[in-house]
């Protein structure tokens, strides 16, 4: 089924192909895709931003490849093949990371190798790489995984501010600052994104009832 | 890990990790599938009974793989065995329970990219669990996701029939519920030390 929103394999690649994962889609707030990492990593900046990195990277090159494959791959085994498609890039992130720095590898744990599994990347080579050219499935999943790493950022500042003082390891606040550790530890992450999906969702329904009046007042 | 007795690596992945409240593994199905009691206990079940599998075949793989110096194959040869497990479990439920096979229907597909499974298998290798600890720990780390969506499909239950804000309702409401599980679940740390 094509999406209206979706531009088909002609459709010219423009600006709105990139925005549509940053906004209108965004995998973490809007679609509640790939929770688990969004959740396990968000407990400091540099954590967050080398998770949301590693995933964009996976993303554009497994979408890449799945679009340029996309007239030779049966069927039947397609979901196979893309699962050992985003397995292969995954290992290729795995390696760099392992190799640029062993500290920021260990504190993200199995969750490098855990991106495998992120339904987010599954869905954008399903939904839309094995549909569309190269250019423009790269462009939307550069947009999704932007809108992917803001969505972390979000909550991984959030965290780090309240749990541990700190933005990126540099303290914001002075001394006398009691950290609220609770939200550098699991509850927190649970805590801290639903108090970011509230806020949309308020924001929303806000939008919403305000077009609602504006009816109401033209119609009179 | 030699030191760990198997009775402590069951109760560390039934209740002290958990792996949905505290390594936050198994999110999409916890929050996705937790809407009744019913449904949530064969979605447990399911996933518990693939989580043995798996993890077997993982630790067969895992041993040839050393063998041969190729663990950079590791993930890949993971998440095939993974994928090929769930489409046997699918396979033989349907020719010897029928009616087990429709009770599970939708959701054996899906545990495929159940982030849990694909973590059982790459911790017990990290932790160089030896055959029957891996074992332990996939049977205690299979109930402890049951324990959890079942927790949570209780309390979802109730909430059906109780009035909240309009804003709140749906993921917020449930993430909200999962962190304070999540609080009571801190609560085991003491145990394990």
């Amino acid at each position: 089924m094509q999406d209206f929103r979706h531009p088909t394999e002609s459709a010219p690649v423009n600006m709105d192909t990139f925005l549509l994962g940053i906004w209108e889609e965004n995998p973490v707030f809007v679609m509640l895709l790939g929770m688990c990492p969004v959740l396990a990593v968000t407990n400091s900046v540099l954590n967050a931003i080398t998770m949301g990195l590693a995933t964009t990277f996976v993303m554009l090159c497994s979408s890449a490849l799945v679009s340029s494959l996309r007239h030779h791959i049966p069927k039947q085994v397609r979901i196979a093949t893309y699962i050992v498609i985003i397995a292969t890039f995954v290992t290729v992130v795995d390696y760099v990371i392992q190799a640029i720095s062993l500290e920021l590898y260990r504190s993200l744990g199995a969750f490098i190798q855990l991106i495998v599994v992120n339904c987010m990347i599954l869905g954008r080579a399903e939904s839309y790489a094995s549909r569309h050219g190269v250019v423009s499935s790269m462009v939307n999943s550069l947009g999704v995984g932007v809108g992917f790493t803001i969505a972390l950022l979000c909550l991984g500042s959030v965290r780090e501010l309240l749990g541990n003082g700190s933005l990126l390891g540099f303290a914001i606040f002075g001394e006398g600052f009691q950290p609220w550790v609770i939200m550098i530890l699991p509850p927190g992450g649970f805590f801290v994104l639903a108090g970011w999906l509230l806020l949309f969702s308020w924001m929303k329904q806000r939008d919403a009832r305000r077009a609602q009046q504006e009816e109401v007042l033209h119609g009179a | 890990m030699e030191h760990e007795s198997l009775s402590f690596i069951f109760l560390n992945a039934l209740i002290i990790n958990n792996f949905v409240f505290s390594l936050y593994l198994g999110i999409c199905p916890f929050l996705g599938v937790s809407g009744k009691i019913d449904t949530a206990w064969h979605m447990g079940l399911a996933t518990t009974f693939v989580m043995l599998v798996s993890s077997v075949c993982a630790f067969v793989i895992n041993s040839l793989l050393v063998q041969f110096g190729i663990e950079y194959l590791r993930l890949i040869c993971y998440i095939a065995v993974i994928a090929s497990a769930v489409q046997l479990v699918e396979m033989t439920t349907k020719k010897f329970s029928p009616t087990l096979f429709r009770a599970l229907g939708i959701f054996l597909p899906l545990i495929t990219t159940n982030c849990a499974i694909l973590g059982l298998a790459l911790f017990q290798t990290f932790r160089e669990y030896d055959f029957l600890q891996s074992l332990v720990y996939s049977i205690g780390a299979g109930l402890g996701f049951t324990v959890a969506i079942l927790l949570m499909a209780g309390l979802r239950e109730r909430l059906d029939l109780s009035s909240v804000p309009d804003v709140s309702q749906g993921a917020v409401l449930s993430l909200t519920l999962a962190g304070i599980l999540s609080l009571a679940f801190m609560g085991f740390a003491g145990l394990g030390s």
